[in-house]
């Protein structure tokens, strides 16, 4: 086995920054706006960083999609341990509409450049949220996957995964080569020291274009408006269980 | 610490109580309700954990933990990456580019990004700029809004008096810039870093590191991974030391490591003490009709009264979208502890002539931060072996003006051209480890700066005599605008902000109109746009020298003035949990390093420090 992980690292707008929408609806500000590691990212990460420090792979690489920017996020990722950076550069329109798919597209694309043994990600961005990227990426290279991750422990070549799952914790091993995205509770990620910031300047990014990997970016999915959720409207307050069944009938809902 | 006259005897006994009776809950019958309420802390709830107040050398918990820190040599280290800062860090590098020599300028700043940590009104005057960049156009800087009208009223609570700008008044724009100081700062940020300038943008300054001699070595970055109650974290890691020929101290008003420079090298002892104001700003998107690009409208009066010093602003920006942005200021000399700089801000937007701007517009940012009121009385000695001080936070503004940007500035530039044949000398014959730049404060003094600080000396303290308000007008317009600033006597302040306070018994409470949400709005929903984080689990960077003050002197005798002070809510007093009394909760989390509590604090005892670096707000070109 080559000992080598892929991890994914998305700069995205920071938890705590308030979003504004663009006045022409078309998307939200972000020039300006503070950015930082996508937090599953970070413990996506720092698992791949840990396992390396324990001897049991080899090299860890950090993957980021995205504009010049990208890069700072790779520089984080690299404080935190990573050993050297890929940035695929994508941007203006292409980067607008940059969605899953696109992603795994590329993540598969160069798992199989880097053979890459285990790919770790974040199990969600939280600007989409959409929670797809990990699960396409297992699909597009058929490899197994164990997603909502708490626990890993590679073994050889398998992993031993515990899940988070609505009922509880799913424990499952799976062969690799495989696909792990990473939950809260796997681990605390580090900080990224100065020291560490300044090592990392040293260490490679290489960048690459999607159109080198040989892929398309073009998306499937048009946004035709974005727009701020309604003002939550102030609460009616009833006086008896009548009252309450009169008004509920009133609009409509029994 | 305690005047003891100024108690009376049942405090007396309060006190004597506290002494004995340590550790006990119940308060003992006899006393009123006022005395439960100031020694309800007969068992004082721990508020303070860091490390600056509680020592861990004697602490068990950091037993064995690895305290060594890893040390980086660069020739000069520049603390806070505002405008003065990178104006020095650029003016090195250009000065070492011209003369084709190496050299190694670190800059290190507690925000996340360059730029995020910065508030102004502002209309820049570009003479330093021009000095230091003078192709800063074509390069693309956001300079994008020239003042076009100059506008001046008194308010009163529903009409405004117009007051003519005559030109030679320090209020008039004419040739300046309505800029967004955060996105000018990120510019130069851009521009230091192609001058090779190292930006470390995320890491705190957090302790000023000596030398044997006792000349400044340079400083050390914060600690990171030391939890809410002061233990060490799995993820510890010390800070990084960063040593340096010279260190150049930037950190804005009221910096923290400033204040501890001032006590160790006595560089206060032949000025006056500064004085200061807090700022408050938002940014709003306002109705295309209501926009007018270029137009800067300055208010005093309403609703502040005639003795207490403020005023508001108002800039129309020209950058695309309509956008105002405005703030209202008010001086720190306040009296009245009832008063809230936050709620007086809030109010004045519903008078008439300003709420005519903001109808129809909806809000987008918010932040606040203190800046200096001291002018040239304030400065303290510059330089010291091993550093210096530049920008705001020895203090340049020019009051009257409300700039202080581009002296920042110069006397960044000054700086470095004063240190940089220091630090490039071969072989250079210094009496400390650390070098000395006198001529730093020299330059400074032959300079621009000190000629414009000069002749409006006398603008601020005249504002203290019975017609407050009106006489320093009256003052300004004969000695300023006449006499340009060239009478012989230089005016006293009054003595420090904090001392001003009355007790609250001899003043009333301000009946503040509620926030109807639209114009004005309460503070939480403020703190939440200014995009204010810190890592939860971290010490309260706000640390208190004594725990039981807040209760029994603030709040005792001046009814807790920082609940109302902080424009961040960041102190609350709270109800104790069992039995009667109250406690001071700090939410440290909301802070967004304004500085205020650290200088208007009654009793003193608030000690701000720096946090992890990256936390506190996150503005957008504010």
């Amino acid at each position: 086995m080559s000992g080598r992980v892929l991890v994914g690292v998305k700069r995205v707008i920071d938890y705590a920054v308030k979003i504004r929408v663009k006045p022409d609806n078309s998307g939200v500000v972000t020039d300006g706006v503070k950015h930082s590691m996508n937090p599953f990212c970070e413990i996506a990460v720092e698992e791949a960083v840990k396992m390396k420090e324990k001897k049991l792979i080899k090299e860890v690489v950090a993957v980021s999609c995205g504009p010049q920017q990208a890069q700072e996020t790779i520089r984080t990722a690299l404080a935190m341990g990573a050993d050297r950076g890929i940035h695929v550069e994508v941007t203006g329109k292409d980067y607008d509409m940059l969605g899953p798919l696109q992603v795994s597209k590329i993540m598969a694309a160069l798992a199989k450049k880097e053979d890459a043994q285990l790919i770790i990600l974040g199990k969600q961005a939280i600007d989409g949220d959409c929670n797809q990227t990990g699960q396409m990426t297992a699909a597009l290279l058929d490899w197994p996957q164990g997603t909502f991750a708490s626990e890993v422990s590679l073994e050889g070549d398998t992993v031993k995964v515990v899940r988070e799952i609505d009922g509880g914790l799913e424990t499952i091993k799976i062969n690799t080569p495989a696909v792990l995205t990473a939950d809260l509770r796997l681990n605390t990620p580090r900080y990224a020291t100065l020291p560490n910031i300044m090592k990392a300047k040293k260490k490679k990014i290489a960048k690459v274009k999607p159109a080198d990997l040989g892929l398309d970016m073009t998306s499937r999915l048009e946004v035709l408006r974005v727009d701020e959720p309604p003002q939550r409207l102030a609460g009616v307050k009833v006086e008896t269980v009548d009252d309450l069944v009169a008004k509920l009938k009133e609009t409509g809902r029994l | 610490m305690f005047p003891a006259s100024r108690y009376s005897s049942k405090a007396h006994r309060c006190i004597r109580a506290l002494k004995t009776a340590q550790g006990e809950h119940a308060a003992p019958p006899l006393y009123t309700t006022l005395n439960r309420r100031a020694c309800s802390s007969v068992s004082t709830p721990r508020i303070t954990t860091h490390y600056t107040i509680h020592s861990r050398d004697k602490d068990p918990r950091w037993e064995g933990i690895e305290m060594e820190r890893f040390a980086d040599e660069a020739d000069v280290v520049i603390v806070g990456g505002g405008p003065a800062g990178l104006s020095a860090a650029i003016r090195l590098k250009q000065l070492a580019n011209e003369h084709e020599k190496e050299l190694r300028v670190c800059l290190v700043e507690k925000a996340s990004q360059i730029g995020a940590h910065t508030l102004s009104g502002a209309c820049l005057e570009p003479t330093a700029l021009d000095e230091l960049i003078p192709d800063w156009k074509e390069r693309g800087a956001p300079l994008n809004t020239p003042v076009t009208e100059d506008v001046f009223s008194i308010l009163t609570e529903k009409y405004r008096i117009p007051v003519p700008i005559l030109p030679g008044l320090p209020m008039g724009n004419h040739g300046n810039y309505i800029v967004r100081l955060g996105n000018f700062v990120r510019w130069l940020g851009e521009q230091a870093e192609e001058l090779g300038v190292e930006l470390y943008p995320g890491y705190a300054a957090a302790e000023v590191l000596f030398h044997e001699d006792g000349s400044v070595k340079g400083i050390a970055t914060n600690d990171v991974g030391i939890a809410k109650d002061g233990s060490p974290k799995d993820v510890f890691e010390r800070g990084m030391e960063l040593h340096a020929k010279v260190t150049m101290f930037g950190e804005g008003c009221h910096g923290h490591l400033a204040k501890q420079l001032y006590k160790q090298f006595n560089l206060r002892e032949n000025c006056e003490p500064q004085t200061y104001a807090i700022g408050l700003k938002e940014v709003w998107a306002i109705d295309e009709k209501k926009w007018r690009p270029g137009r800067a409208e300055h208010s005093v009066g309403w609703p502040l009264n005639r003795l207490t010093y403020g005023g508001s602003f108002l800039y129309h920006l020209n950058e695309g979208e309509p956008l105002v942005a405005l703030g209202f200021v008010v001086g720190l000399d306040y009296t009245n502890p009832y008063l809230s700089p936050f709620r007086e801000f809030q109010r004045w937007k519903h008078h008439p002539f300003v709420a005519a701007t903001l109808e129809g517009g909806s809000r987008i940012a918010y932040g606040a931060r203190a800046l200096n009121e001291g002018g040239s009385q304030s400065i303290p000695k510059l330089t010291f072996p091993g550093g210096l001080l530049i920008g705001c936070s020895p203090g340049f503004m020019n009051v009257p003006k409300i700039k202080g940007t581009h002296t920042a500035m110069k006397s960044g530039m000054l700086a470095a051209e004063a240190v940089f044949p220091k630090v490039t000398a071969e072989g250079l014959d210094s009496e400390t480890a650390g070098l000395h730049a006198p001529e730093y404060a020299e330059t400074l003094k032959k300079s621009w700066v000190w000629k414009e600080l000069h002749a409006v000396r006398n603008i601020r303290p005249s504002f203290h005599n019975y017609f407050g308000l009106y006489g320093g007008m009256a003052y300004t317009g004969v000695f300023y605008w006449i006499f340009r600033g060239k009478e012989p006597w230089t005016l006293k302040h009054c003595g420090l902000d904090a001392d001003q306070l009355k007790p609250a018994k001899e003043c009333t409470p301000i009946e503040y109109p509620k926030p109807d949400g639209k114009l004005s709005f309460d503070l939480l929903s403020s703190v939440a746009l200014s995009g204010t984080n810190h890592e939860g689990d971290q010490p309260a960077h706000l640390t208190l020298k004594s725990d039981s003050v807040p209760v029994q002197r603030n709040l005792a005798i001046y009814d807790g003035p920082e609940q109302r002070f902080c424009p961040a809510g960041v102190y609350e007093y709270v109800p104790l949990e069992t039995g009667d009394g109250m406690r001071l909760q700090i939410n440290a989390q909301n802070c967004v390093h304004c500085k205020t509590c650290d200088i208007k604090d009654p009793s003193q005892n608030i000690n701000w420090v720096v946090p992890e670096g990256g936390g506190g707000p996150a503005y957008n070109g504010l």
